[in-house]
């Protein structure tokens, strides 16, 4: 029982919450942000989930954690980037958001947006427009992709071709792509100060 | 079929199912039935020339639970009312092996009530023999789910107010494919419908009618043992599809004994089991999104 | 499924991790009924054993669930449940009957808010005296407390292999936040793995006694249809089973007894991290253990010596270990989500009056965080500066 302890080092790591009502498939979303990080980037990932009594409509949100390091936090009180996909998960969750936060939001489902720099994109909208409405969480995904750099885009790629099924695979890859460039768009309007506050964690990386 | 009287089986066949190098004399009143019942059960598995290594007989707990103690067999005395639980595992695990469980009622339609009818609906192949005396003798005679309306017992002592289940008709209902009843002084009757039950490929239950003179009959004034066997006798009645019940009951033939219901259509559970094939389409099925 | 697996970095759940690392140990038969947070443990089996030959059954309740347990491991298949608190609570009777009757299973309780019904969806570690005393009677109690994904499947096949060598039920408490989380993980390779089978009987059978009295407390076991044909019973009895007398009881339980104590060497199951040099000790177990071991790192970057002693065996507890922490630290911290239950045990070992225990006890279903841990030990620490040296010592 004496070994000596290795890992002793803080390691830098970051953490998500992706926040909104049951049935949006957030948990999922947090399973391939996880999945992305993990197989596809060969980093140590910790995804948990916080969701109520109902399968449907109920608040639901999931949290994923990654570093190059050992991972030892199963719940984080401060978020790195918050993702809310309901008016309902953005007033609850706002609080947790770190100074230096990233804020994304469903600009279609959250009105009243706390901060200015939030990246209001209409997921759920262009899930419309895609022809289906589930692929909303694949969408936010792209946003997040995109504008942190937490993975390459092809490893969200893959996770996400890895997970759907045969006759829905080409939508969901075509999905990610969709949010990422409206991501891109949505911060190409904004001016070079308002763009630099936007955090970026592809060093996590490395 | 196997006559009582007309067996082959020499006494010496019989006495090697009895664990009797320890076990005997046994721990029942002096003119209970469950020494009878015992004698017909070990008549019945000699008859059948079952193989002692390949029967498990279970009970739960109660003067019936003590039946497994004397068998020469894989024997297992379980907890109050789960006799069915772990007989369910002993048969799901190895389905070769011939399952066998005693209880008495408050055992199986009281606390074990749940699984009893679970059994029944899974159509697994286990034999039940429900003892039925209408009361709890081990404890000292109180009332029983099957205790009749307005009979005496210590926690009911101006006449039992809780109507009793009919174990045949629950057993029917819940889903059972073999269901008899007899009772001890039926013998031979017994002989017949346990061995019909345990050949049965399904969940097979025999209620076997029996006294308790010691607590119950006592306290309700039933006289002795001898007197409750005549009582047995007088009420039975054979049935048969014609048999009008009510009828019968108004002469006072209200206990309907044979075999009340036998389905050999109905899948049995473990055989089900073997069938079952998970196909890698059904494992998922996918809305849109992922 | 499993070997495919092996070697390849995957994401999994815990559940998942338990159900595999259960296929691993070698299980063929699962008897359960649905409970959150639990319940994926189920739904891996129910697909995985037929295919292996292996047998899945939902039962009508979590006492038909053990009950068939036993049964099924009477037969001789490696044997396991899957729950939630208040199905742990229906299978104490069977559990007993299990120890009692020396019969191998393995029972995974995914703990969630309690008591009653509670928190289905949300944390806890308030099961951990149920799993020492829920039944009645005294009788061996074996937990194990996973604290990773990867820990949910070895310390499945651990809870297999002390099941069958020591002939109990071994109990797995994971939980709510542990059941439900995902990690990167890289499944050992099943070749690497030490998988215990139970010992087969060698004596002719009519020598054969099921419950013999062994000093290690520790026999053979055979299984019904393998042609011993012997008595099993929840009454205690003698050595083939049958009615006790007053010696052969005392007999009986001191055998039970021996199961623990006759093998500390191997019961004693603790990771020790950065303890070398600690003067403060942070004992904790399961999940709580991960916040604080990130808890011990904020702390010796403050310059803080603490340390983290985690007992993955909590059942038997981990006496030894604690015993040794008292002559050198100053003071330890039990953080646990539940009232206090890991910290009365380590207070029950004191042996040195000056080391305080203290705890911290979160009850509001969210786990706890290194944050709260740090925060308590140097709210401790201030405190014990400013005391004198005879200062009081309650938790």
């Amino acid at each position: 029982m004496s070994k000596r302890s290795s890992g002793t080092q803080l390691h830098p790591y970051v953490t998500f919450r992706l926040s909104g009502t049951g049935g949006q498939g957030l948990i999922l979303a947090g399973r391939l942000l996880a999945e992305a990080a993990s197989i596809y980037e060969g980093l140590n990932v910790v995804q948990t989930n916080s969701y109520g009594p109902e399968a449907r409509g109920g608040a639901s949100r999931s949290e994923v954690v990654i570093s190059k390091g050992e991972i030892d936090i199963l719940h984080s009180p401060v978020i790195d980037t918050l993702v809310c996909l309901s008016q309902q998960a953005c007033d609850a969750y706002y609080g947790d958001l770190s100074n230096t936060g990233l804020l994304i939001t469903d600009s279609m489902l959250v009105g009243v947006v706390p901060t200015a720099r939030a990246v209001e994109v209409p997921v759920t909208e262009l899930a419309q427009t895609l022809g289906n409405k589930m692929t909303a969480n694949v969408i936010a995904l792209g946003v997040l992709v995109s504008l942190t750099g937490i993975v390459r885009l092809e490893s969200l790629k893959s996770a996400v071709a890895a997970r759907a099924p045969k006759a829905f695979l080409e939508l969901n890859v075509k999905a990610v792509d969709v949010g990422f460039q409206a991501a891109a768009a949505v911060v190409g309007k904004w001016n070079a100060k308002r763009r630099s506050a936007i955090p970026d964690y592809s060093h996590i990386r490395g | 079929m196997a006559d009582a009287t007309n067996q082959t089986a020499e006494p010496v066949d019989r006495h090697s199912w009895l664990r009797g190098n320890k076990k005997f004399p046994h721990m029942w009143c002096p003119g209970c039935g469950l020494g009878t019942l015992l004698n017909t059960v070990i008549r019945v598995f000699v008859a059948k020339g079952y193989d002692k290594n390949e029967t498990v007989v279970i009970s739960g707990i109660g003067c019936t639970g003590r039946i497994p103690v004397y068998v020469d067999c894989n024997t297992l005395h379980t907890a109050h009312g789960r006799a069915l639980t772990f007989a369910t595992g002993v048969k799901l695990a190895k389905p070769n092996l011939k399952v066998i469980v005693f209880m008495g009622d408050g055992d199986a339609v009281a606390i074990g009530g749940n699984h009893f009818i679970h059994a029944a609906r899974r159509n697994i192949d286990i034999t039940a023999v429900v003892v039925n005396n209408s009361t709890y003798g081990m404890t000292g005679g109180q009332h029983s789910p099957t205790t009749p309306l307005g009979m005496k017992a210590p926690t009911a002592v101006t006449g039992n107010i809780d109507p009793p289940f009919d174990i045949c008709n629950l057993a029917v209902a819940a889903g059972a494919t073999f269901v008899a009843r007899s009772t001890i002084f039926h013998y031979q009757q017994t002989f017949r419908l346990l061995s019909e039950a345990l050949e049965h490929k399904g969940f097979s239950v025999l209620e076997v009618v029996s006294h308790c003179h010691t607590s119950f009959g006592r306290i309700n004034k039933l006289g002795s043992h001898l007197d409750m066997l005549k009582q047995q006798r007088d009420h039975a009645v054979v049935f048969t599809p014609e048999l009008d019940v009510e009828k019968a009951r108004a002469e006072g033939k209200d206990l309907v004994i044979g075999l009340l219901k036998k389905d050999a259509t109905r899948p049995e559970y473990c055989d089900q089991y073997e069938k079952l094939v998970i196909q890698p389409s059904q494992a998922k099925q996918n809305r849109g999104g992922v | 499924m499993v070997t495919t697996a092996a070697q390849k970095p995957i994401l999994l759940s815990g559940n998942e991790a338990v159900a595999l690392g259960a296929l691993a140990a070698g299980v063929r038969f699962y008897a359960g009924y649905p409970i959150t947070p639990s319940t994926e443990i189920a739904e891996v089996l129910a697909v995985e054993l037929p295919k292996i030959g292996g047998k899945f059954i939902q039962m009508e309740d979590e006492i038909a669930s053990m009950g068939a347990v036993i049964g099924a491991s009477l037969a001789g298949s490696k044997s396991l449940t899957a729950t939630s608190g208040p199905g742990f609570s229906l299978m104490q009777e069977h559990i007993g009957y299990a120890a009692m009757a020396e019969v191998p299973c393995v029972i995974v309780d995914v703990m969630r808010g309690g008591p009653s019904t509670g928190l289905p969806t949300k944390t806890s570690q308030a099961d951990i005296m149920q799993a020492k005393y829920g039944s009645h009677g005294d009788y061996p109690s074996f937990a194990l407390m996973p604290n990773s994904v990867l820990e949910c499947y070895t310390l499945t096949i651990k809870a297999f292999n002390f099941s069958e060598k020591y002939r109990v039920p071994v109990i797995l408490l994971s939980d709510e936040v542990i059941g439900h989380m995902r990690e990167r993980v890289v499944l050992p390779d099943p070749a690497t793995l030490e998988i215990i089978n139970r010992k087969a009987p060698t004596e002719p059978r009519e020598w054969y006694r099921h419950y013999p009295d062994k000093t290690t407390g520790i026999a053979p076991m055979a299984s019904f249809g393998e042609g011993y044909r012997y008595h099993v019973t929840g009454l205690t009895h003698e050595e083939h089973g049958f009615d006790a007398t007053s010696q052969e009881v005392a007999k009986l339980l001191e055998k039970f007894k021996n199961k623990e104590i006759r093998n500390t060497k191997e019961l004693t199951m603790c990771e020790s991290f950065c303890m070398e040099d600690a003067e403060i000790c942070i004992f904790a177990a399961g999940s709580v253990a991960r916040s604080a071991r990130q808890a011990v790192r904020i702390l010796r970057e403050k310059g803080v010596k603490a340390g983290l002693l985690r007992p993955q065996l909590v059942w038997p507890f981990p006496k030894m270990p604690v015993e040794e922490v008292y002559d050198q630290v100053r003071f330890i911290l039990v953080p646990e989500m539940n009232v206090g239950q890991l910290r009365k045990e380590v207070e029950r070992l004191r042996t040195n009056m000056r080391v305080k225990v203290k705890g911290l006890n979160v009850l509001n279903s969210v786990m706890i965080t290194a944050e709260q841990v740090v925060e308590r030990v140097l709210q401790i620490d201030f405190r014990s500066g400013s005391e004198s040296e005879g200062g009081t010592s309650n938790g």
